[in-house]
């Protein structure tokens, strides 16, 4: 079976464009062109020669002893929290600030849901000198300010997004909007493996770089280019992606996804999208999604605001459809324990999506020769509200936000 | 004979399809609203299924769809709805709505519900050409139904041609690259494709849609097609104060 997207934008049965005719001329464009410039060599000098200077790659995989120790086996972290800007969102931006400059775009309009991608976009476009607007949930906008100051010192217009629950969800709403209105001059750059095709297909290469360093530094530190378990959280699940693409078809590698469970999987406030969405469409792709019996898009729930999507990226739907990953789910109050955990063993913060994938290690059973990776998607200075909260009470959080 | 095709066989120019959204303002003004739209001589309804994320649709629809979800709009409520302005009406009525609902609905269901209770067409805005040939065109044939495509500017001859092609009531000509409900008199430049269009000789009617929403906008869109659609414009005049008959015919004088 092929896990990688075919000619008409699918996987398996999941994928396509399903988008209104005023995006198909740009989508077209896109389709027809990702792939050869891409490949470039003058394309490939300027990415790899960015993400080395200005993301600050390749990022470290790092063997984390005493976490480790603790359960009882081998366990690397691949240190994505260390990029420029403080999680994996930059690789993807790079890329597409770089297509955009040759595809003669001039306005570059993104959304975000936490804020990282939208800083991640912000930052390129002051690199690259490009108008930059940021489509925001008004609820989001409220809850990440930090981030929300960042992208408007980097030079950014952050526009909210009111219409339905004001989240991530209606963010890209409204980019798409933007971008059906101004189809000349404007390039979209989506900020996960979701979208119409080409998106899911092209920001999986650009976040494929995570996966093509651990070959080679897993071939340093233990002799061989695989691990036998990767770990990685899953909202769109572009970090996911980053990290398993050069696995997909080696069978020795297990890969486990790790979704927000919120309250609960059956508490009603989740983002366990896999287990609770059904087949249908969002953002132009056909996936899994949270929805209702009548086919309207649900919000979902987590503390972390970059897994409460309510579709996942159409290659990870087939993944899991196809048995090839396996699905684990991790609560709010896991993920902030298991973040908690790494802090105090390792000297780590991580970003509470990181520390979903952290906090499915208690439900695994390794053997102690074995070697895991989890990818450490992004650092939790950004989450260090609910962080505090947390520690004044450690067992006691309640959904206050939502 | 679907009343769609009957209603294009009859009458080439002038065509007037107003859309609504289902359920808005109040629940039940489906069915009265219908009715209105019949007796006050308008040739088409596009009756809008409110849509958590609608894509294409600018505020006015959203706010519309938002407040119908609100009211408890429910696709079977719909159904029934239209079935029940039926009783009263024979004036061609479509269905607009999105992918997803009709995916969720199960999509032969959805169409043999919708043939069932009176509808006469289709227009989904994210079902791709491609999509519809391969899955569903068959189906639309056998029930009877009509499904419009949309063209843009941007739209490529040959995508205009499949376009012509595939759509089985009328070509959805949308009038400028954006969303719904946009102000601003016609401009040169859409003009010229609208002439681009008519030089084109298509087979399937045209009607012109997005940002029409008084009489001198519908006065040039009956110029280059065979009629126009308004729906945001109809929308913000349902929601204004007084009687809905009255809101009705107020507006619908407007426009011609």
């Amino acid at each position: 079976m092929s896990y990688s997207v075919n000619e008409q934008g699918f996987y398996g049965e999941f994928g396509g464009a399903f988008i209104p005719e005023m995006l198909h001329a740009n989508i077209e464009h896109l389709s027809k062109n990702y792939l050869k410039i891409i490949r470039e060599a003058e394309f490939r000098e300027q990415f790899d020669a960015l993400l080395k200077d200005f993301v600050g790659r390749p990022t470290p995989l790092y063997h984390a002893k005493r976490l480790s120790q603790r359960y009882n086996t081998k366990i690397y972290l691949k240190r994505e929290d260390l990029n420029h800007t403080g999680a994996h969102k930059i690789n993807n931006t790079i890329g597409q600030i770089l297509l955009a400059r040759k595809l003669g775009k001039k306005r570059i309009i993104a959304e975000t849901g936490a804020g990282q991608h939208g800083v991640a976009t912000a930052t390129v476009c002051a690199l690259m000198g490009v108008q930059c607007i940021v489509y925001m949930g008004k609820t989001d906008i409220a809850r990440q300010a930090p981030n929300v100051a960042r992208m408007r010192m980097l030079g950014a217009e952050v526009r909210p997004a009111l219409s339905g629950s004001q989240t991530l969800k209606d963010a890209t709403n409204e980019a798409i909007r933007d971008w059906i209105n101004n189809p000349s001059d404007t390039h979209y750059i989506i900020g996960s493996v979701v979208g119409p095709h080409p998106y899911p297909d092209m920001v999986a290469r650009f976040q494929s770089v995570i996966s093509e360093e651990m070959r080679w530094q897993l071939q340093e530190h233990e002799g061989r280019e695989y691990p036998d378990i990767i770990i990685a959280c899953v909202g769109g699940g572009s970090n996911a992606a980053g990290a398993f693409y050069h696995y997909l078809e080696d069978d020795r590698v297990c890969l486990i996804a790790v979704e927000a469970a919120g309250l609960g999987i059956d508490s009603g406030a989740s983002a366990a999208t896999s287990l609770l969405g059904t087949k249908g469409i969002i953002h132009g792709s056909k996936t899994l999604l949270m929805q209702t019996e009548d086919g309207q898009i649900v919000e979902p729930y987590s503390i972390s605001a970059g897994l409460d999507y309510p579709g996942i990226g159409p290659q990870h739907a087939h993944l899991i459809q196809s048995g090839r990953a396996q699905v684990l789910h991790a609560t709010d109050q896991e993920a902030l324990d298991a973040a908690l955990e790494l802090a105090r063993i390792e000297g780590i913060i991580p970003a509470l999506e990181t520390a979903h994938a952290l906090a499915v290690l208690d439900k695994l059973e390794f053997k102690e020769d074995e070697i895991v990776v989890i990818n450490l998607s992004g650092r939790g200075d950004k989450d260090l509200a609910a962080y505090i909260e947390y520690l004044e009470n450690p067992s006691g959080r309640h959904k206050s936000d939502h | 004979m679907n009343r769609v095709k009957h209603l294009f066989d009859k009458k080439d120019r002038d065509i007037l399809n107003v859309y609504f959204t289902a359920g808005h303002p109040q629940l039940d003004d489906t069915v009265d609203i219908i009715r209105q739209l019949s007796h006050e001589g308008v040739d088409l309804v596009e009756v809008g299924m409110p849509y958590s994320d609608p894509l294409a649709d600018g505020k006015t629809i959203q706010n519309s769809s938002q407040k119908a979800l609100e009211n408890g709009m429910k696709l079977d409520i719909l159904f029934a709805q239209i079935k029940e302005a039926r009783e009263y009406t024979n004036i061609p009525i479509i269905l607009m709505g999105y992918y997803n609902q009709m995916i969720q609905y199960g999509e032969a269901a959805f169409l043999e519900k919708a043939k069932e209770v009176g509808v006469d067409g289709m227009i989904i805005p994210d079902l791709p050409m491609e999509i519809y040939v391969q899955a569903y065109r068959n189906l639309f044939e056998e029930l009877g139904l009509t499904i419009s495509f949309l063209i843009t500017p941007e739209t490529s001859e040959e995508r205009i041609r499949q376009a012509d092609k595939l759509s089985s009531g009328f070509i959805y000509v949308v009038s400028k690259s954006s969303i719904t409900g946009t102000s601003g008199a016609i401009s040169g430049e859409q003009e010229e494709y609208f002439n681009r269009l008519e030089a084109m000789n298509l087979d399937s009617p045209t009607l012109i849609g997005f940002g029409i929403y008084d009489q001198s906008g519908y006065n040039t869109a009956c110029r280059h097609a065979n009629g126009a659609i308004i729906g945001s414009a109809f929308i913000r005049a349902l929601e204004s104060d007084g009687k809905l008959s009255d809101k009705i015919v107020s507006f619908l004088s407007g426009i011609r």
